[in-house]
């Protein structure tokens, strides 16, 4: 079967939160505690075990109020006529809230999967990365093996929880619950062939139109060798670091081999050192 | 909905919101609709992926402006100013659509001579009775005749009710080419003539340039070739010159020809999942269904007085007789005949204002005995809680319908005078009856949408334990008053007796079944056999007593014995228009007022914009598939002829054919309390001066001068002196009750916060995250404050003499119950209100802020005056 995913376009995205409470609602998740975090309208923080999708807002550009003060330099004597204020966001356009609804990336290497020691994560038909609640024992590998920081632990019953991509709407023929509740088809689901395709025409159509930082985040194998391109895949008007997402992600089991070789090689260079200091307190016991 | 249906004829969206999506450039003012509507947002996000700009006016950055090609960041309360701006930029620069203008709208028409306007009398209108507070709009009329308006204050102008307003509506003077100096057009070129650039920008606080921008970019989309479309919400109606500022986009949006057209309209979007509905078949006390106002005790004395009164001789409210005898028939069935007006004294008169704070204050007054609260929540949805919790414990009873047992439930024990000892639950003697309801899933019904749909809903599962549907509950009231008024003899008991009561039940419970409702609602006439055929349009009613209908606008939904809003043939089997998605009123209609999408002779404006047009061969009108809006087989040449009534009356080149004379109203002669043109004037408590007139606030507006309900200085009270707006935020449902209870958007907002600058934040000497106090002269709350740069101060003033104001926002979610809790930010609003609907003003006042948590809990309303300078100095 073709494998299935995700393109979130966060051009249109509008912070609805809609997505988060169909998931939640669908998957019967716990809500996260009622804590108002201060991060713009952010208030669950992070992708985790209760929360599968997540909406982040970043408010750009400017100094985050939390780091003290604001600069007010403009504010006072600036009454000449005439005068620009120079603060906040300019109506012009220089200062802008970006949204984006952040979801497990169903990854083509997914180290959540790879470092499982029970086999509860597995892939399915439908080329997603799921985990099996049945079998799954708790250890916690895959969560240090994520590097997204997707997949959590429930503190209450040990287990590792993360999007299923709705695996049993999909058994049933319907979308996943995120991508049915999006008003503005900032969450689409469908073939991941279909999806990059629709997301490079995207991409054209905002160049066209002036919208020059729109990428592509994660769509192929080339662009993202560390995690073999992800099956939920984004389009983002800038560095990945902005929506806390990794500029380089790397499934580490994909770098086990060189992580061998390289033990390997020291392990070679410690027995050399061995025998050579012996070699030469031989020579110098002569 | 006076402002839309002064102006064009009828109180609901002109358009759809699946048309926005054909729209060039969207301006969206007095809505944060992205955050609001977040479903229907989706087309105005599509009409961006076409190309088309988008424009949001508002005080605060929000996520619609995060989505927006231009944000426009006012200062609240000064959208006529802004409005009003664009306006006279239009005339000026000569971008107004002419032959749109001189035919389709009352820009020819002649004003009497002794109209003055605000430029003559520093802010007022001519007619003004300062001792009544209130105008006398006699010279505000038309030259050579007198009309009606088709909503609004129809009593208004009644003078002696013996011949129909507006019979001889073809003597109205007209000068078609707009010199004549008291012609509409000039009248409105004068009015706006100081409302300049240089103006908007003393006043609103943005930029010149900015502003120039935006007019740029909506003349610019606007024409034949292109429209241009207005979202605004409850940003606009909750002031005190609220329907003024919807006339003033009306005069925009016909100035520039958008109206009736693709693209265009103005789309009023409603804060409810069916408050159109809920003023189409009103809860209101003035108002019958359909826009029929609720007769008057002095001088609607009769059904002839009443109609006399109250129609008009031209277009299709002269058949207003029909309509009311209809409904006559629907409420009171067989008992209502001929011979006794069809029971028409059995409907209540109205003897004065009888509007929610109206009654609430009435309440205080120990005047009121009992108080149905149902799908509200008012002592956290509507102003001044403090005052509505002090008044219902003055009531005997009080009936409560909720899912849980809502502030508004436990008045008597839940808020913080009694945190204070300040009262004393046991005093209170009021008996509250509180009955858990059914949810939407669990009953069937319809939902009339923002944009006049009716929307048909099953019951999924049966509601739980003793919950049950509104219908249930007032079917079985219904039925319990006749059994108890069955043997009276009391004549003031016949209007329960007569009363048509039998709708047939199923179920355990014998739940009414909501088809038949619609059904009588839809209306009907009886054949020969005595079966009922089902009407499919309003102009099948009869005033003879023949027909049935519980609400004239709906008749049609039931055609041929079929649930039409019940309908879902998906967008892939019809085109975009979808008529086949469910009804909406009037027949069907999605976009209104659609002869306008023709050019006089019949021709689409454009193949761009085609939407209606004449068809020569068949004398009829075409469409792209939604129902004309226009008399069926109407010529476009057609004049009537001198002394036509009814609509026989409404010309060829006439698409407004709710109104007198089928124009849209540039220049409202009658049906407004506060004037023909909107005027700039500042909210009720401001933070300036009105830099254009002597008259600061709106004269006509509604005070409730009484010690629990203090306002301060107009302006410049150093006490108050940040503006202070409030709003809705997506994860909460309004006044909470059905969200404040559910944990998965609980956690999504789960305190209450204000949004304020940095630069304020730094005045105040608090941090994000922390926090502080906001006082009014009503009261003090405690919340967070978000401090963010998507709030920032406006600069206000003329030019030498510009300061810097801030915007304090606060969302009104939150109170005393739920999952999540915080103090109840409407407990910092007073009552005052807009004359024509008697809307709060609840989007622009003035406070002041305080870092810290200094909030003694004290309400005016039983701790008496909050003096906060004494404080300060002690």
């Amino acid at each position: 079967m073709t494998a299935k995913g995700f393109l979130t376009d966060t051009t249109v995205c509008i912070g609805c939160k809609a997505c988060e409470v169909a998931c939640k609602q669908w998957n019967q998740l716990p809500d996260d505690g009622f804590v108002f975090t201060g991060t713009s309208y952010d208030n669950t923080g992070d992708l985790g075990a209760s929360t599968w999708r997540h909406v982040a807002f970043i408010e750009r550009p400017g100094k985050h109020p939390t780091d003290g003060f604001a600069d007010l330099s403009w504010f006072e004597g600036d009454e000449a006529p005439g005068a620009k204020p120079a603060f906040g966001p300019d109506p012009t356009g220089d200062f802008s809230w970006l949204m984006m609804s952040d979801v497990c990336k169903h990854c083509v290497h997914a180290g959540c999967l790879d470092v499982c020691p029970t086999g509860s994560i597995i892939r399915t038909e439908f080329e997603s990365v799921y985990v099996q609640p049945d079998i799954c024992n708790g250890c916690g590998m895959c969560v240090a093996a994520c590097p997204f920081g997707v997949i959590d632990r429930r503190e209450d019953d040990g287990r590792a929880w993360k999007c299923t991509l709705c695996y049993d709407r999909l058994k049933g023929g319907m979308e996943p619950a995120c991508a049915k509740a999006c008003p503005t088809d900032s969450i689409v689901f469908g073939d991941v062939d279909e999806l990059r395709q629709i997301a490079e025409q995207r991409v054209a159509t905002l160049h066209e139109r002036g919208v020059e930082e729109a990428y592509l985040y994660g769509e192929s194998a080339e662009s993202q060798p560390g995690t073999g391109g992800l099956n939920a895949f984004f389009l983002l008007v800038d560095d990945p670091e902005y929506y806390n997402l990794p500029p380089d992600p790397v499934d580490p089991t994909v770098t086990v081999g060189d992580s061998w070789r390289a033990a390997a090689a020291t392990g070679l260079a410690m027995v050399a050192a061995v025998v050579g200091v012996f070699v030469s307190i031989g020579k110098a016991g002569r | 909905m006076p402002g839309l249906g002064t102006s064009f004829g009828r109180g609901g969206a002109t358009t759809f919101q699946q048309d926005l999506a054909n729209s060039d450039c969207i301006v969206i003012e007095g809505s944060n609709m992205a955050e609001c509507h977040p479903v229907g947002f989706q087309w105005v996000m599509e009409a961006k992926r076409r190309g088309a700009t988008l424009i949001h006016v508002d005080p605060r950055f929000t996520r619609t402006s995060a989505v927006a090609d231009i944000w426009v960041p006012l200062r609240a309360g000064t959208d006529i100013a802004f409005l009003g701006g664009l306006v006279n930029y239009v005339i000026e620069n000569d971008r107004y659509f002419h032959d749109y203008v001189v035919n389709y709208t009352n820009a020819n028409a002649i004003i009497r001579e002794g109209f003055e306007d605000t430029e003559d009398l520093d802010g007022l209108f001519s007619g003004w009775e300062p001792d009544k507070g209130q105008y006398d709009p006699e010279t505000w009329q038309y030259e050579g005749t007198e009309v009606a308006p088709s909503a609004g204050q129809k009593e208004m102008s009644a003078g002696a009710a013996e011949a129909a307003r507006g019979e001889d509506v073809t003597h109205r003077q007209t000068d078609d080419s707009l010199q004549h100096e008291r012609c509409v057009f000039q009248l409105l070129k004068r009015h706006y003539s100081r409302y300049t650039p240089e103006a908007v920008a003393e006043i609103c606080g943005i930029d010149e340039e900015l502003f120039l921008r935006v007019a740029d970019e909506l003349t610019t989309n606007s024409g034949p070739e292109r429209t241009a479309a207005f979202c605004y919400a409850v940003g606009w109606t909750q002031h005190t010159v609220g329907v003024q500022y919807i006339r003033t986009a009306s005069i925009l949006q016909l100035l520039l020809g958008n109206m009736g057209r693709p693209g265009g309209g103005i789309m009023a979007l409603r804060g409810h999942a069916s408050i159109q509905g809920s003023t189409d078949i009103p809860t209101l006390y003035n108002l019958l269904p359909g826009y029929l106002p609720v007769p008057h005790a002095d001088h609607d004395t009769s059904l002839d007085e009443y109609v006399a009164y109250n129609e008009t001789a031209t277009g299709y409210w002269s058949s207003m007789d029909a309509y009311l005898v209809s409904l006559l028939k629907a409420y009171f069935g067989d008992a209502a005949r001929p011979d006794n007006d069809f029971c028409y004294d059995h409907l209540p008169r109205m003897s004065g204002d009888h509007s929610h704070m109206t009654t609430v204050t009435a309440m205080e007054d120990g005047l009121v005995e009992g108080y149905f609260i149902m799908g509200e929540n008012p002592v956290v949805g509507s102003m001044h809680g403090a005052l509505h919790r002090k008044a219902a414990r003055n009531l005997r009873w009080c009936v409560v319908r909720d899912f849980a047992p809502t502030e508004s439930a436990e008045f008597w024990r839940t808020g913080p005078e009694f945190d204070r000892g300040e009262v004393d639950p046991a005093d209170c003697d009021t008996e509250v009856f509180f009955f858990p309801c059914a949810a939407h899933t669990e009953k069937d019904g319809a939902f009339t949408n923002t944009q006049r749909l009716l929307q048909w809903h099953e019951k999924a599962v049966e509601p739980p334990g003793d919950a049950r549907s509104e219908l249930w509950f007032m079917f079985h009231l219904g039925n319990r008053l006749k059994e108890l008024y069955a043997d009276s003899n009391d004549p003031k008991d016949r209007p329960i007796q007569d009363l048509a009561w039998d709708y047939p039940t199923d179920g355990a419970h014998d739940e009414p079944v909501a088809e038949e409702v619609l059904a009588e609602i839809s209306g009907w006439k009886l054949n020969e056999d005595g079966e009922r055929e089902y009407l499919s349009s309003y102009t099948e009613l009869e005033a003879d007593g023949s027909t049935v209908a519980g609400c004239w606008i709906y008749t049609g939904a039931y055609a041929e014995g079929r649930n039409l809003p019940a309908r879902r043939t998906p967008w892939w089997e019809q085109n975009w228009i979808a008529p086949e998605w469910a009804w909406a009123w009037p027949d069907n209609r999605r976009i209104l007022y659609n002869r306008a999408s023709a050019a006089p002779d019949g021709t689409p404006w454009s193949e761009r914009k085609k939407y209606v047009w004449w068809n020569p061969d068949d004398e009829e009108w075409s469409s792209l598939g939604d129902s004309v809006d226009f008399v069926p087989g109407r010529p476009p040449d057609y004049h009537p002829e001198e002394g036509a009534t009814g609509t026989d009356a409404i010309a060829g080149n006439s698409p407004f054919i709710m109104q007198a004379d089928g124009k849209g109203w540039l220049f409202v002669p009658t049906g407004l309390l506060d004037g023909p043109l909107p005027t700039h004037y500042e909210p009720q408590e401001s933070v300036t001066e009105n830099l254009l007139y002597g008259q600061q606030c709106n004269p006509a507006r509604i005070e409730w001068n009484r010690a629990s309900n203090p306002y301060h200085r107009a302006f410049d009270d150093e006490r108050f002196p940040h503006v202070l707006t409030t709003y809705r935020l997506t994860e909460h449902h309004t006044a909470g009750g059905m969200s404040r209870w559910v944990a998965w958007l609980s956690e999504l907002m789960p305190e209450l916060f204000c949004e304020i600058s940095p630069q304020l934040a730094d005045e105040v000497g608090v941090r994000n995250g922390e926090w502080v106090t906001i006082r009014t002269a009503r009261g003090e709350i405690e919340c967070r404050a978000l401090v963010t740069e998507r709030m920032r101060p406006v600069r206000v003033g003329r030019k030498r003499n510009r300061r810097w104001v801030h915007q304090v926002g606060l969302p009104y979610h939150w109170s005393y119950l739920g999952l999540v809790t915080g103090d109840t930010v409407n407990e910092l609003i007073g009552f005052v209100a807009d004359p024509n609907v008697s809307i709060q003003e609840s989007k622009a006042l003035t406070c002041a802020v305080e870092r810290g948590k200094r909030s003694r809990g004290r309400r005016v309303v039983t701790s008496g005056p909050l003096v906060i300078d004494e404080e300060r100095d002690a």
